[in-house]
């Protein structure tokens, strides 16, 4: 026995001594293979996505790479980027953090994408992040609205709003247009999308003088809202903040309405989550009145969203909702850079990246500093089930 | 005090949600002693056939909720041939890691064929009613009143029928219930066809109720209905029921005093808290271990 | 006693050699970031299963909660290396940190082991679950770190060889109990609980024992999770990931550490490989599940170890067939 545990001891001090040993002498062999993103300039260019098509989020998922597929079609029907073919290889995340950081390694390493388009919920763009910015390759997440996705560094993009901005248009819209001074939120406690929304909401609106009345969370996958309307209900709120997706928001509306009785001059007000035909599927003419933040409204005569709405018609047979408008504008983000370079190597095409100005789908996307686009957004109201043209509102 | 009943009547809505499924939860445990997780799947299972039912085919709603039970059925007595009843003298806890396997399959296949994206499931025309400051739906009462329905047809069926009789014996002791000259397969089938056919109408109903259904509606569902058999005493059909209103009504009273986002927590409390007290659940008998 | 210590010895130093070569492989580029990454990920389940072993297997307690302790682990080592100014080298930190979270772990393993092992299978299994979820919504409204938007910015301090000598060092530690009278007198609950409180051993204390040492490895396994993917987000630690862990331990042959080993190993792999369908990937990774389960409902190694022995067995039984022949 004494002799068993001597060993093992050994080996355990051993153990312990290597792992220092490594780890230290570890740091300055560091550098990233530098190897990744060497395209040649023959070939197809390859492009990579982070998505989840599977698991929790994957209705997300699904609708980006239809996305993603419609752009790469007509981009290859035109002939390609510079005269070679474009490839979209998809990569699953199942919807978590884990499998976003190993897709993105497994991108970079094994399939030499240029680029990534990706992922959908920020915190699992959070975990790939780093990783694309240690090798060099530029990555535009079309949804993740989180501040410290860009902030990983310097060839981290994004197509979307984020979140300060607008949760502050929803929170000015309800103050300014609405005349409202008591708000209720309900956030999904799961979502760091419907969080931060929520919060920057919170903060902005309080400032212009309304109180907060009610805050209420529920998690994704919930179909009963009754007891938490109720208790907002009983809260006697202007407005109602339901920064979340149009699958739960359709429910929230529906039950408000209908099992709720919730008056009709409350206002349930959302962000671009809720842009979705299926929002009016779920939630039926309860939709009707209420209002939420955009990149772009169906009725405004842009040759762009009106291109994009009839191709995706076109080629899936449904409306696309705000994921898929985004993502689309992630991936032309990165190939009209690509065709401006003229090249694939990721210094330059990271230089257009940043200096891109786009006519895009959701609005005419122009970085900042902080590779965030500096875009407008437009209020839309619901009325007879269908997207109506309210205002629109400038960064 | 509105408020107070208006919550009261959302938590029990919501707690025979979570019954509906508990109780073929609780029969498919009571007599296999396995933990069905597949079960909130069949569920959405259910709900999806019962969709189709209506969109597809036009049935009218009883009839969509008749056949999606029938589909159920045919498909729970499959699930336990294929994948259940070969595993029955294995250790329990392969026939549990099958059960995890068929509900990941049924999640995943259903997203395969049919997507992600969350269906509109036709509602039934919907009237209120209002007292005393409360309101009430018809789809609510619908639920509660299938539950409760359910529950007795089942507690009945259990207790005073010959199928009945076979089920419990095969439960008590299945080698000694094999001894006696019953069918100890066909009763395990015909258990599981009850319990699947239960949950599809579960499946119908809260599709119907909520005017959703999705490939991953199963899932939370059938997890709080798990907890819901387990509080009431797995394998007691009217436990299932007890324990789903319980859980429901605990959920509802947690998030009208502000704590929504402590709901799930506070269900695994009780939960833990019950079972420490009486750790067979609130009707469980504890039965003493012999050696 | 001596043949098998010299055995184990020669194995313990032939992982470790393993993982050196390994890692040099990955520093000369032979083995990309991608691979690394792989393995690295092979090691933390490897680490996760081989815990979760411990207890389900070995004292043969069903708990459901690893992922509460493993979340309980990477949230609190997270502290230590982003929320504190250590002011000592990288590895120290991370050691510390590894240390610390591992101790949470098993604290709130001991707090959490202490009432619930009243109970007995299934209702042991959903309380654990329960406690598991708990966790997770704590977390999950922890302001300070991060709730639900998750905490990101933490140190990249995994890398291949520290997840791989961590799972070295897990299974050494594993083994090495499970041959000590404490494990034994585990093995003895899981097989006979009654039984083995009539010859005396206390067996609520040897329960508590296993379920705190396999929620410190869990701690270590999710503390080594979070430096590796730099972001620490309560949805990681759902009851999925405690499912996922059980079905590694379950295929591998409950009771059996080379079978926890080979599982994390393949399964970690069959996900890899199969990443690239896209939707159809969970639906051939569930059907495989359920195949395995129904042509092996022990799992792959049933109780038994694959040992050194086996393959010297194997190749005496080999030679001397073929003397036979001859």
């Amino acid at each position: 026995m004494m002799n068993n545990s001597g060993s093992v001891l050994l080996i355990t001090m051993l153990l312990i001594a290597s792992l220092i040993f490594t780890a230290c002498a570890n740091k300055p062999a560091e550098p990233a293979a530098p190897a990744a993103g060497d395209n040649t300039e023959e070939g197809d260019i390859v492009i990579g996505g982070i998505l989840p098509m599977t698991g929790a989020i994957a209705t997300f998922g699904q609708s980006s790479k239809k996305g993603v597929d419609l752009l790469v079609e007509q981009v290859n029907a035109k002939g390609g980027v510079l005269g070679r073919k474009v490839v979209f290889k998809v990569e699953d995340n199942k919807s978590t953090q884990a499998d976003s950081a190993t897709a993105a390694q497994k991108l970079i390493q094994q399939d030499k994408v240029v680029a990534i388009v990706g992922a959908v919920a920020s915190s699992n763009s959070l975990a790939a992040a780093p990783i694309a910015q240690e090798a060099k390759i530029p990555m535009v997440s079309g949804s993740s609205t989180n501040p410290a996705v860009t902030e990983v560094g310097d060839y981290i993009f994004r197509a979307a709003f984020i979140d300060p901005f607008q949760g502050a248009v929803m929170a000015n819209f309800a103050t300014k247009d609405l005349k409202a001074v008591k708000a209720a939120i309900m956030t999904d406690a799961n979502s760091d999308y419907s969080i931060g929304l929520g919060n920057v909401f919170k903060d902005v609106f309080t400032a212009n003088g309304g109180t907060i009345v009610s805050e209420v969370s529920f998690v994704s996958g919930d179909t009963d809202f009754n007891t938490i309307l109720t208790t907002v209900k009983n809260a006697k709120p202007d407005v109602v903040f339901v920064p979340s997706y149009y699958d739960t928001v359709g429910l929230i509306l529906n039950q408000a309405k209908n099992n709720v009785g919730f008056p009709a001059e409350v206002k349930f007000l959302g962000g671009d989550g809720w842009d979705s035909p299926a929002l009016f599927e779920l939630a039926g003419d309860a939709a009707n009145g209420h209002y939420f933040s955009n990149h772009y409204s169906p009725d405004v005569d842009s040759p762009e969203v009106k291109a994009f709405i009839d191709a995706y018609k076109a080629k899936y047979n449904e409306v696309p909702d705000a994921l898929a408008a985004l993502a689309y504008d992630a991936a032309n983000m990165i190939l009209t850079s690509i065709e401006k370079a003229g090249t694939t190597d990721a210094p330059a095409l990271r230089d257009a990246i940043a200096a891109v100005e786009l006519n895009a789908v959701t609005g005419k996307i122009k970085l900042n500093e902080k590779r965030d686009p500096v875009k407008s957004a437009v209020v839309i109201v619901v009325e007879d089930q269908k997207q109506k043209y309210f205002t629109t509102v400038n960064p | 005090m509105a408020e107070f009943l208006q919550q009261l009547i959302n938590g029990i809505s919501l707690g025979s949600v979570y019954a509906l499924v508990a109780l073929g939860y609780t029969m498919v445990y009571g007599i296999v002693r396995l933990i069905n997780f597949a079960h909130g799947d069949v569920y959405m299972v259910g709900a999806f056939a019962g969709y189709f039912a209506i969109k597809t085919f036009k049935l009218p709603f009883f009839a969509a909720l008749v056949a999606a039970m029938a589909v159920c059925a045919i498909l729970g007595v499959i699930m336990e041939r294929i994948a259940y009843k070969p595993l029955r003298n294995a250790p329990r806890v392969a026939a549990l890691m099958t059960a995890v396997g068929l509900s990941m399959f049924y999640q995943n296949f259903t997203i395969y064929r049919i997507g992600a994206q969350p269906k509109a499931f036709p509602k039934i025309a919907q009237v209120n009613w209002q007292f005393a400051g409360v309101t009430v739906s018809n789809s609510q009462v619908l639920i509660l009143g299938t539950a409760i329905a359910l529950m007795i047809i089942l507690h009945f069926v259990v207790q005073h029928t010959k199928m009945g009789k076979a089920m419990r014996a095969v439960s008590q002791d299945r080698d000694a219930a094999m001894l006696m000259g019953i069918n100890v397969d066909n009763t395990i089938s015909f258990t599981f066809a009850i319990g699947s056919a239960l949950a599809a109408a579960g499946g119908v109903l809260v599709g119907q109720y909520y005017g959703v259904v999705q490939p991953l509606m199963g899932a939370l569902p059938g997890l709080k209905a798990f907890v819901a058999a387990v509080l009431g005493g797995i394998g007691i059909i009217p436990g299932a029921m007890i324990g789903g209103l319980i859980l429901g009504v605990a959920e509802a009273g947690v998030s009208a005093v502000g704590f929504s986002t402590y709901r799930d927590a506070v269900a695994f409390g009780i939960l833990i808290l019950i079972l420490i007290v009486k750790p067979a659940g609130i009707l469980g008998k504890n039965v003493r271990e012999k050696v | 006693m001596r043949a098998m210590d010299k055995n184990r010895l020669i194995v313990a130093a032939g992982a470790v050699a393993l993982g050196i070569i390994l890692q040099l492989l990955i520093w000369n580029g032979t083995l990309n970031a991608y691979y690394a990454q792989v393995l690295t990920m092979m090691s933390i389940f490897v680490i996760m299963a081989t815990s979760l072993n411990l207890i389900n297997g070995i004292t043969g307690q069903f708990s459901l909660g690893h992922a509460g302790f493993a979340a309980v682990g990477g949230y609190f080592s997270a502290i230590i290396t982003t929320r504190l100014q250590l002011p000592l080298p990288a590895p120290m930190i991370f050691t510390i940190s590894l240390l610390v979270g591992g101790l949470i772990a098993a604290l709130a393993g001991f707090l959490i082991g202490l009432p619930t092992l009243r109970l007995k299978g299934d209702y042991l299994a959903i309380a654990t679950l329960g406690f598991g979820e708990i966790i997770r919504v704590l977390f999950l409204n922890w302001k300070y770190v991060g709730a639900a938007a998750g905490m990101w910015g933490i140190p990249g301090y995994t890398n291949f060889i520290w997840a791989y000598m961590l799972a070295v060092l897990t299974v050494i530690f594993i083994v090495h109990f499970m041959n000590s009278s404490h494990g034994r007198a585990c093995i003895s609950i899981r097989e006979d609980e009654i039984a083995a409180e009539t010859m005396g051993i206390n067996t609520t204390k040897y329960k508590v024992m296993a379920f705190t040492f396999g929620a410190f490895f869990a701690g270590v396994g999710g503390a080594v999770l979070g430096h590796l993917i730099r972001l620490l987000h309560p949805a990681t630690f759902s009851m999925t990931f405690s499912v996922e862990i059980l079905l590694m331990v379950v295929l591998g042959g409950l009771g059996s550490i080379t079978g926890s080993i080979s599982a994390a190993i393949l399964l970690t792999f069959v996900s890899e490989a199969l990443r690239k369908f896209n939707e159809l990937r969970m639906v051939i990774y569930a059907l495989m599940l359920i195949g395995i389960m129904l042509f092996r409902p022990q799992g792959l190694f049933g109780r038994k170890e694959f040992s050194l022995d086996l393959l010297t067995d194997s190749r005496f039984m080999f030679k001397s067939s073929k003397n036979r022949g001859a």
